[in-house]
């Protein structure tokens, strides 16, 4: 088949179905460090702007922190730019153990194993574990990835209601005929930023003999007190099987993932998970930094207690100025506005006002739920709030959703 | 409504509707278009229909457009129960 005469008319006709629906992604480019405060060239060629910024997973405020950038620049120093090789084969230095035994420590596990990111972790970890005499029963709004890695595994699958603790146990005993049953979470919701209930799902697994599967990707580094994820903050350390997490957002936001857990779980990714034995080793820049970053997080708890200060304030603000959040405790707060449309037009019009915020709608949330995800980081002042605050204000007031809540927002601009 | 349609809907109401989810499900509701049932989701909803009509439903027959509506997943079934009287 020549590419030509068939196949790029069948490709233009697919982006352009995707355009219609009103799917179509497009990249903004920035043009600085990434931080509170970014340089984006937006729409494309026009002159960079200085912007607030509101959708990054720079949690921590550590993406370009001096310290961190200084540790990853003597690690390209001493260690190199690239290993050439996977882990098994000759990809492992000691700073990878380094890392894994610190992220142990940090975890409150049993072992670790690094992946070049989360999604590969949560490509590979479930395959490399569970067969098919074991169902995976997962929470309804858990990350693509697990989803994937779900597919990938030959086990049953199976869902519970988002959070409904008598729909898991329900079908925790509609399987207890299984090997094994293993309930599956997100620590902190990605697009809600609820918190799992770890402490109700922990005690549904000891009473049905289950395992605890945890993604706390959105949650390590400044969930509980010392910020070591969702499972210190429900009081269940040691009480979860597998956690996987990223490097990629809180610490540091480079990229890596790992499985931290059970000590025999983990081997049993080392020997078998595929995106481990398949795809390079991480970086020893990368490596070199995020052992700064667990330096930085272990040393003192000041950027998460920031983060839950600016949080707090952000959330206060908006729900005073008559925005309609849902509920919760995590930085990430989002503003409700149901409405596709209406969601795209209001991160344009926050744009205009010096504020970066996505909308998200329809498939990444369901259908009706649009909005715009803000996530807050530590390395927000207060300045850069209270102007996101003003902005958001006047955007709501000029669409008129001030004061207004789901129905009413419905009843104004449809689904 | 038959006996079937009716327990395929309350199947679909009570796995897949929140307590305070205030939409009307009937039998011509689109489910996964519409954005109640996404196809993470739909595995208990073959798992349960095989079990209940003893039929094994081929992963290829259980797209979404088959499963989009009570009424085309009865019709769905109703072709797997039929082909197993007949066998």
């Amino acid at each position: 088949m020549s590419w030509e005469t068939k196949a790029r008319a069948h490709f233009r006709a697919e982006l352009d179905s995707i355009r219609s629906a009103g799917l179509f992604k497009e990249e903004r480019v920035i043009r600085s460090v990434q931080g509170a405060e970014i340089e984006v060239e937006y729409p494309p060629g026009a002159p960079p702007r200085k912007v607030i910024n509101m959708c990054a997973n720079n949690y921590l405020g550590l993406s370009s922190h001096p310290e961190v950038v200084r540790a990853a620049h003597a690690g390209l120093d001493e260690r190199g730019y690239g290993m050439s090789s996977v882990r098994f084969i000759c990809g492992t230095q000691d700073i990878h153990h380094r890392l894994e035994r610190r992220l142990t420590e940090f975890l409150g596990t049993e072992d670790t194993l690094l992946f070049p990111s989360c999604m590969d972790a949560n490509g590979g970890v479930f395959e490399a574990c569970f067969g098919e005499q074991d169902v995976l029963i997962a929470d309804r709004l858990v990350h693509a990835s697990i989803v994937d890695g779900m597919r990938l595994c030959k086990a049953m699958q199976d869902t519970f209601k988002h959070s409904d603790m008598a729909h898991l146990e329900e079908k925790l005993i509609e399987h207890a005929g299984r090997r094994f049953r293993v309930i599956v979470t997100d620590g902190v919701f990605s697009m809600d930023g609820d918190l799992a209930r770890l402490d109700a799902i922990a005690d549904l697994a000891e009473r049905h003999d289950a395992l605890v599967f945890l993604d706390d990707s959105h949650a390590t580094g400044f969930i509980g007190k010392k910020g070591r994820g969702t499972h210190e903050h429900c009081g269940v350390v040691g009480r979860i099987d597998i956690i996987t997490t990223t490097l990629g957002k809180a610490m540091g936001g480079a990229s890596g993932g790992c499985v931290s857990g059970r000590r025999e779980l983990v081997e049993m990714c080392r020997q078998r998970a595929r995106p481990y034995l398949f795809s390079n080793s991480v970086a020893p820049e990368i490596v070199a930094g995020a052992l700064q970053v667990m330096d930085l997080v272990s040393r003192s708890t000041e950027r998460r207690d920031r983060l839950e200060e600016n949080a707090a304030y952000w959330r206060k603000g908006l729900s005073e100025a008559g925005l309609d959040l849902r509920p919760g405790d995590s930085p990430i707060v989002p503003v409700m506005l149901y409405n596709a449309k209406l969601a795209q037009e209001f991160s344009r019009d926050l744009f205009q006002e010096g504020i970066y915020g996505v909308g998200f709608f329809f498939p990444v949330v369901p259908k009706g739920q649009a909005r715009i995800r803000t996530q807050l980081s530590a390395a927000h002042e207060r300045r850069h709030l209270d102007l996101g605050i003003a902005a958001f204000r006047k955007v709501g007031a000029k669409h008129g959703i001030l004061g207004l809540k789901r129905k009413e927002i419905l009843a104004k601009f449809g689904e | 409504m038959d006996p079937m349609r009716q327990a395929i809907l309350d199947y679909v109401k009570r796995e897949y509707l929140e307590e305070d989810d205030d939409r009307e499900v009937d039998a011509s509701t689109r489910l996964i278009s519409g954005g109640i049932v996404d196809s993470f989701s739909m595995v208990s909803l073959k798992r349960f229909l095989e079990r209940k009509y003893a039929i094994s439903i081929p992963d290829a027959d259980a797209s979404p457009e088959a499963f989009d509506t009570v009424e085309s997943i009865a019709r769905l079934v109703e072709r797997f129960t039929a082909a197993k009287a007949k066998a």
